[in-house]
């Protein structure tokens, strides 16, 4: 049995109310643990696409894969957990800021964000990247010498891609 | 739930531009089917299907049950009969909610039934409207699919498709949920030819090189042992099962559900395993050094303690379902694929080896724990007497169709089920209160052959208004009960257990016999060994439904056991 990991399912499902408390219901009821699940229009009309971070070891994600696949209106689904892929997501954060906020543009800037909301005393970044970018950038944040105050988190949760070309690929 | 909105592949009939009512639409997919029967009880919202019912009463036979949880389990029982899928319906709210301990049956035990609701009309849908329930939202996790049909042009294809997912691959229960005015309306569409359901995989004959792998394995077992399960039924594999046992002389071991899938009078027949499976056939599942499962889950009440359950077994699995290989067990050679098409693909690699060895430590277990004797009963009449009793009379040749609990561990054990689709229970559930209704079910699909319901007390009082059923359709079904004014496997587990502490476990019963002949049954008591006999005998003889209530000893507990949590090692065995 190997150790419980965050693992990264990418499903294509039809686009149906429904489909989404399908996945949750079966996620819930086999007790799989779901870190975050972000669902959109894919490519194709009549054609979602679900990425779902899941805790659990191997065993328990491919039973997890399993059962996904069972839901008839789930068409395909990838674990991309250690194969070549782009795995990011947004946050938007509120910070309380006092008067001088040019240390937040640089910081901000600095981990690839951009402020995209500025008030008397608040500003709120918007932050893509990988979960580990966001949480660095977080981290700064709450350990600042100038005591910014975080009054609002708001996170996608991760969505996910394979790298390289789709054509001639299954699944 | 799959809202049905937004999908491009309904058929337009221009040609004949035929217009069908909903309720039409469904009674047509019905026959389409190869339906004959549909299982239910009217409401308000389902009336305009009634309506088409009758108009299509010449094709289709309603049977109005009195309470919908009858309905499903007999469905069910019309499903595993035939093969094919199985009909029950209900109103919205209350009787749709009384289906769903049906659904999760079904789901269970790999039955295909289609069930068809009715819901309040779309414009009050979310209103909290009289009798309306988003049983949609309830039914997902207990059916392998469900819709609800907001469009009647829709309709023709949810309906092929509904069918379709409930008979193909593992089935299951699928759940139609159709509002009141759909029913009602009207349509031109027909369902498509062939059906989009890009995801849902048919199952095909498994993998050439893993099937070559297996049979490596298997010729080069000492100790191999086939373990049958439900899927052999589903798949239709008897005969291929048959085959893989005699050709490569491989001992066989069943499943509760995979009872009659091979011969049980056979030599190579080892019996049912599990908790309550026959000794030797949970000893030779510690000692096999390869374990064939062949369309089975290796449930907990079969396989009981995983790491004492073949722990020097290589592990072939077969399965349609690949959710279910390496689910229990680690699996050396994993085989995803319809069972009967993948034996076929195996049997000509398969060699005959003597196995010496094997089959004489298997006898010698078969000869020293004799977990089939009945022990001597001066006093009282043993129920495993009563099963047997109805074995004899019927010469083997009855279906069984047993409750849950004691009744059916001693109707899988004392009957020799020599062919498939002979005994059915609902194992996975394991809701009392399926026998009668399931048989019923089981009566209407054949009735060719002859239907013994084999129920206790307790599991009968679950749905005892059936008889009524029984009665109006003069269906001719024999009724064993097991009398023994206990839940019984209750009182057995606190017995064990619980020190005796007996909480829950007694049934003030009334007089079975009187409340069958008040419902217009022909009802029988018997309390001796004389008066029982004569009573199954009267009941085989007789041209219509019988009762049977038959007092048996009221503390005689289930043997062998293995102890839940533990290994083969501690089974409990008959100590008289």
């Amino acid at each position: 049995m190997s150790e419980p990991q965050v693992h990264t399912l990418v499903a294509t499902v039809q686009d149906h109310p429904g489909v989404l408390t399908r996945v949750a219901s079966l996620f819930r009821r086999r007790g799989f643990n779901i870190a975050s699940l972000a669902v959109g229009h894919s490519e194709e009309p009549g054609y979602s696409r679900m990425t779902i971070a899941v805790e659990g070891s191997a065993d328990e994600v491919s039973q997890c894969e399993k059962q996904l696949y069972k839901l008839i209106e789930v068409d395909s689904v990838r674990n991309l957990t250690g194969t070549a892929a782009i795995i990011c997501e947004l946050a938007l954060i509120k910070i309380r800021v006092s008067a001088r906020s040019d240390e937040l543009d640089k910081v901000t800037r600095n981990h690839g964000g951009e402020i995209v909301d500025r008030s008397e005393s608040s500003m709120i970044v918007q932050m893509p990247g990988d979960q580990k970018r966001v949480d660095q950038f977080l981290d700064v944040i709450s350990g600042h010498p100038d005591a910014w105050l975080i009054e609002e988190i708001s996170r996608t949760g991760a969505i996910a891609m394979a790298r390289g070309s789709t054509h001639g690929r299954n699944g | 739930m799959s809202s049905t909105n937004g999908r491009s592949t309904n058929v337009v009939n221009t040609d004949s531009q035929i217009a069908r009512s909903g309720g039409d639409v469904v009674c047509d997919a019905i026959l389409e089917a190869g339906v004959d029967v549909v299982f239910g009880m009217p409401g308000g919202a389902s009336l305009p299907f009634y309506d088409a019912l009758y108009r299509y009463q010449d094709r289709i036979r309603h049977v109005l049950i009195r309470h919908e949880q009858a309905a499903g389990f007999a469905a069910n029982g019309y499903a595993r009969a035939t093969g094919k899928v199985g009909v029950a319906t209900s109103t919205s709210g209350p009787g749709a909610t009384n289906l769903v301990t049906c659904m999760a049956n079904d789901m269970m035990d790999s039955v295909g039934v289609v069930y068809i609701t009715g819901q309040v009309a779309r414009p009050a849908i979310g209103s909290d409207a009289f009798q309306e329930t988003d049983i949609t939202g309830i039914s997902i996790p207990v059916t392998k699919h469900s819709y609800l049909v907001l469009d009647v042009d829709d309709l023709p294809r949810v309906m092929k498709e509904a069918f379709y997912i409930a008979s193909s691959g593992r089935p299951g229960p699928v759940h139609v949920d159709i509002p009141k005015d759909v029913f009602v309306e009207t349509t031109t569409c027909t369902a498509p030819q062939s059906l989009d359901l890009r995801g849902y995989i048919t199952p095909t004959a498994g993998d050439a090189a893993l099937v070559a792998r297996a049979a490596e394995v298997i010729n080069a077992a000492d100790r191999p042992i086939i373990m049958a399960g439900h899927g052999i039924d589903i798949s239709g594999a008897a005969e291929q099962l048959f085959a893989l046992a005699t050709r490569g002389n491989i001992p066989v071991v069943s499943t509760l559900h995979g009872v009659g899938t091979f011969p049980e009078t056979h030599p190579l027949s080892f019996g049912m395993l599990g908790m309550h499976g026959l000794a030797y056939a949970n000893f030779a599942m510690g000692k096999t050094d390869c374990i064939i499962g062949l369309g089975t889950r290796f449930d907990d009440r079969a396989v009981g303690k995983v790491e004492e359950f073949g722990p020097d077994a290589k592990v072939v699995h077969i399965d349609v379902d690949p959710a279910e290989i390496g689910k229990v067990l680690a699996t050396d050679v994993p085989i995803v694929g319809d069972l009967k098409m993948t034996l076929e693909r195996l049997l000509p690699l398969i060699n005959h080896h003597d196995r010496k060895a094997w089959f004489s430590q298997l006898d010698s277990w078969r000869g020293r724990h004799r977990s089939l004797d009945i022990p001597e009963s001066p006093e009282s009449v043993l129920p495993q007497e009563v099963v047997r009793a109805i074995y004899e009379v019927s010469g083997g040749d009855a279906r069984v169709i047993a409750d849950v609990g004691q009744n059916q561990m001693w109707a899988a054990q004392h009957f020799w089920y020599e062919k498939p689709r002979m005994f059915f229970s609902a194992g996975g559930l394991g809701p009392m209160g399926y026998a009668l209704p399931a048989a019923m079910g089981v009566k209407l699909a054949d009735d060719r052959r002859d239907v013994w319901c084999v129920t206790g007390d307790g599991g009968l009082l679950i749905n005892i208004q059936e008889f009524n059923t029984l009665a109006a359709e003069g269906i001719n079904l024999k009724v064993a009960i097991l009398n023994n004014a206990h839940l019984g496997m209750i009182r057995q587990w606190q017995e064990f257990f619980y020190e005796g502490r007996y909480m829950g476990a007694y049934l003030d019963n009334p007089d079975f016999a009187a409340v069958a002949k008040s419902f217009g049954l022909h009802g029988v008591g018997a309390t001796t060994r004389e008066e029982m006999n004569s009573a199954i005998e009267m009941a085989h003889a007789h041209d219509g439904p019988v009762v049977l209530d038959l007092h048996v000893d009221q503390v005689e507990n289930v043997y062998p056991m293995i102890v839940p949590g533990t290994g083969v090692a501690s089974v409990i065995e008959d100590p008289r």
